[in-house]
């Protein structure tokens, strides 16, 4: 039996959701549909571009190894970000949840709040911090010992990982902290009262039950890193490309739209099938323990 | 001799004293419960013995062993948590055999001993089962047979029961005793409930702002309660103001127009405990009018007004006819149903 | 009372240092005498604050971030609220997708969508105008707002509203009197966590901006691609510090670890 309550209740979500609907769709799928079909448009230097399907832009990414070089320092550059988040910002969000109430909060802002100042800001100060073979982070490790020349920084990948990984921790910090407040409060005691040692309470106890916030984290990171553009533009300069820059550099110097179309789909693609896979297959790993 | 002892502890948090010259001894196979409000000091006790906090002052001794050197993970305490802190990414079996692996027990005795012990508790069929993937009840028979598996010198229980609902807690209260008295571990459980301290234990200590109020037997205590807030917080009852007449003799106990011989030892002003189920009505004593009167099936619950100040009176259904509501009424009780302390400010 | 050991504290010493030196190292260039790049080691001078006066792109692109972000956020909002209220409220098939839908922005990488933006608004005829930034700010300062509003929404006890609703109270009324003061909260941190998000893209706004509707990052970016002097860390400096203030205010008004927890969320 239908009421007019129900009926109401039918619709009414329809009715909420329809302007924000109309607004996506109109322009959010249809630009990304017209990327798409821009991909396999023709592009001359003096005819412009030509509105035909042809599979010339994607045939080129996939023969010249210029394309290939680059997509494969643009993963690279986002796996060592990604792994460098995990290696830091996992221990330090597991030091951060064992400090009390006052110091927890103040270095939770601390650490976060950069989340929120512009990635210009943050890597023109790594640009600074670096400044060529006698930068600041030179000095330091030279006279800490820890090198005995000095790294370049600017316009290398080791720069723009390290410049990426202090952009992007605030995420791994967040994700792995968030794991922790899953964590019953009295588990290390539980494992501590069984006979567990440190050491072990954390590698069996702790490390299983945040793994999944760790790896969360991680496709978050993985994601931004392999799409940035700001931190590697700074950082590389023009010399060192990524997928971003690169097609930055198609749309607005080139000007050459349809290749740099590919290269942003080619992107989209490679991700959202990474980051859709990657979550499915946590999701399965722990569907028998977290749900 | 006793086998676990604590000897004048106190725990302090800054200013703030949280446990205060709390002495207890405890013999081998006993089950103690710690009965109080929250915040009475009774879990911090409790994780003093774990280990997990630290006393400011006082000793904790078992078999005349000093705790306070021992490592909290080398105590050898079996320890069940109010949230049972069951390790979520591992199977029954796994949490079980947890602590014995920490012990170095061979694969083949920990498979055996994890068995007997999910069997011991009901759980047998269980074993790879994640904890997620059960009821509560499930779970605190876990976690209870992951802290008993590794036969542990001293039980630890904090609230095990207070997370299942009413009827699943009276079953496990069956069920834990049964276990325990089975095994024999000595046992402490912390609880905010006065039907489970009473239904388990052999002797409760009451606890209030940190401090002992009364050990006793279940019985002690409810029938005998050292202070008023031990009186209140172990059920229902009635306090009166009442004076004890040595002018007279023989010397009489008096509130309103009840009266009786004067219990020896107390002089002057006192309050007259008696729980409600041991008034009756009668031709002499207290006077008092019905206000309202409650069915609850087995039993009835008068709420009266007497001439010392509200009462409550509980009578068996059994049958015979009850005063109504408004009528006026006599209330008294067998001077051994009472008890009679000193009353302060008076 | 930390339960962490000295190995674990000297580890987290050097972790907040390493986080807070680049901001750090900015703003303390920004008040250099010098006419170059170098910590203020002969004290400090505010001659590249002033500097800026004299730099109308600055202040213009400025003007232009602020305008789009507060704008941008609240039209986001018109459009979020409604459709946050039935994510909250009600359970209908085609829900997940829609929610996944809303918070696509978010997967998206911003380069994908500053070139599918172009491409739209170019063949539109808007290609550059401050009409496409603000449409495509609202598409991805969307998220932001939904999230935060969809919080609060969710939490909300609704037999409150069904006692305003036998009182009398319907429609418009409702949501006014009743509905909107109680989610308010959660809707102004979503208008600041979009606005801040606004004001900080780059990565979508190089590809939309044309000279005159360039934004304060976009402006800073161009900036640095050709030189980095200390004019651009004192931008930087101010850039952090309005920043710093609106976190502040977000904390007082929400608390910033929900503020932020929201957005960790949102990566999946």
């Amino acid at each position: 039996m239908s009421t007019a309550a129900d009926e109401r209740n039918a619709r009414a979500p329809w009715a909420l959701t329809a302007p924000a609907l109309m607004l996506f769709v109109g322009v959010l799928l249809i630009p990304l549909a017209m990327t798409v079909m821009l991909s396999f448009h023709d592009w001359g230097q003096y005819k412009g571009i030509e509105p035909v399907f042809i599979l010339k832009n994607w045939h080129e990414i996939a023969t010249d190894p210029y394309y290939a070089e680059m997509f494969w320092r643009t993963f690279r550059i986002a796996i060592l970000t990604t792994l460098l988040t995990a290696l830091l910002g996992a221990p330090e969000a597991y030091i951060l949840n064992r400090m009390s109430g006052r110091w927890k909060s103040i270095f939770l802002l601390v650490i976060l709040g950069p989340l929120l100042i512009s990635v210009v800001a943050r890597t023109l100060g790594w640009a600074l911090l670096f400044g060529g073979n006698n930068g600041l982070v030179n000095k330091l490790l030279m006279s800490a010992g820890v090198i005995r020349s000095p790294i370049p920084f600017m316009f290398t990948e080791t720069g723009m990982v390290v410049a990426l990984a202090h952009v992007m921790m605030p995420f791994m910090v967040l994700s792995v902290w968030a794991a922790l407040q899953r964590l019953d409060p009295q588990i290390e005691n539980a494992a501590m009262s069984l006979g567990a040692g440190p050491v072990t309470i954390i590698r069996r106890i702790i490390m299983p039950q945040i793994m999944p916030g760790v790896l969360s984290g991680a496709i978050i990171v993985f994601s931004l890193s392999a799409s940035a553009f700001a931190t590697p533009a700074i950082i590389g300069g023009r010399r060192l490309k990524v997928a971003a820059t690169l097609a930055y550099d198609e749309f607005l110097n080139t000007l050459n739209w349809p290749l740099g179309a590919a290269v942003a789909t080619l992107l989209l693609v490679a991700l959202v099938l990474i980051v859709v896979g990657s979550n499915a297959l946590i999701e399965r790993r722990y569907a028998e323990v977290f749900r | 001799m006793a086998y676990l002892e604590l000897d004048r502890v106190a725990k302090q948090f800054g200013a703030q004293t949280v446990v205060d010259d709390f002495s207890l001894a405890v013999g081998k196979g006993e089950f103690i419960s710690f009965l109080g409000p929250s915040g009475c000091g009774k879990t911090t006790t409790l994780q003093m013995i774990a280990g997990f906090v630290d006393p400011t002052r006082g000793a904790i001794r078992l078999e005349d062993k000093n705790l306070a050197a021992i490592h909290p993970a080398k105590r050898g305490l079996g320890i069940v948590f109010q949230s049972y802190a069951l390790f979520p990414h591992m199977t029954a079996a796994e949490n079980v055999a947890f602590g014995l692996e920490m012990r170095n027990v061979p694969r083949g005795e920990r498979a055996e001993r994890v068995r007997a012990a999910l069997a011991m508790v009901g759980l047998a069929g269980y074993e790879d089962r994640h904890p997620r993937r059960m009821s509560g009840g499930q779970q605190q028979r876990v976690a209870l047979a992951r802290a008993l598996v590794i036969k542990p010198s001293v039980l630890l229980l904090d609230e095990p029961l207070s997370n299942l609902d009413a009827k699943l807690r009276e079953e496990m209260q069956i069920e834990l005793r049964q276990i325990q008295r089975t095994i024999g571990t000595t046992t402490i459980l912390v609880t905010h409930d006065q039907n489970e301290a009473m239904s388990l234990s052999d002797r409760i200590v009451v606890m209030s702002q940190g401090k002992i109020e009364q050990i006793g037997t279940p019985q002690e205590t409810y029938e005998r309660p050292a202070s008023a807030f031990v009186s209140q917080f172990l059920g229902k009852t009635n306090d009166f103001a009442g004076t004890i007449d040595r002018t007279v003799v023989p010397t009489q106990l008096v509130a309103g127009s009840w009266r009786a011989p004067a219990p020896a030892g107390l002089s002057g002003p006192v309050t007259v405990s008696v729980r409600p189920e041991r008034i009756g009505f009668g031709d002499a004593g207290l006077s008092a009018k019905i206000m309202t009167r409650i069915f609850q099936g087995n039993h009835w619950l008068f709420q009266c007004d007497s001439e010392c100040g509200p009462a409550i009176v509980i009578r068996q259904n059994d049958g015979q006819a009850q005063p109504a509501e408004g009528d006026a009424v006599r209330l008294t009780w067998r001077p051994e149903d009472m008890s009679v302390r000193a009353r302060a400010g008076a | 009372m930390s339960r962490n050991g000295p190995l674990a504290l000297i580890f987290h010493t050097i972790f907040v240092i390493v986080m807070v030196a680049p901001i750090l190292v900015v703003c303390l260039v920004a008040f250099t005498p010098e006419g170059f790049l170098s910590l203020p080691t002969n004290g400090f001078s505010l001659r590249w604050f002033r500097a800026i006066a004299n730099y109308p792109e600055f202040i213009h692109a400025f003007w232009v971030s602020l305008g789009l972000g507060a704008l941008s956020s609240f039209v986001a909002l018109l459009f979020a609220v409604p459709a946050a209220l039935a994510l909250a409220r009600y359970r209908f098939r085609g829900r997940d997708a829609l929610a996944a839908l809303f918070l696509s922005p978010l997967m998206i990488p911003h380069v994908v969508l500053g070139i599918a933006f172009l491409r739209f608004f170019t063949s539109a005829g808007l290609g550059g105008s401050f009409a496409a930034l603000i449409i495509a700010h609202v598409i991805i300062v969307f998220p932001f707002a939904l999230r935060l509003t969809l919080a609060a929404a969710t939490g909300m006890d609704l037999s409150v509203e069904m006692a305003a609703v036998s009182l009398g109270a319907n429609g418009w009324t409702l949501f006014r009197r009743v509905t909107l003061p109680l989610i308010l909260p959660g809707v102004i941190s979503g208008w600041a966590l979009a606005f801040i998000q606004s004001f900080d893209d780059l990565t979508m706004t190089v590809f939309l901006a044309a000279p005159g509707t360039e934004t304060l990052p976009v402006r800073m970016f161009l900036y640095i691609q050709d030189n980095i002097d200390p004019l651009v860390t004192s931008v930087s400096a101010c850039v952090i510090a309005i920043t710093m203030t609106a976190l502040i205010l977000l904390d007082r008004f929400y608390g910033l670890d929900r503020v932020l927890a929201g957005k960790g969320d949102t990566g999946r």
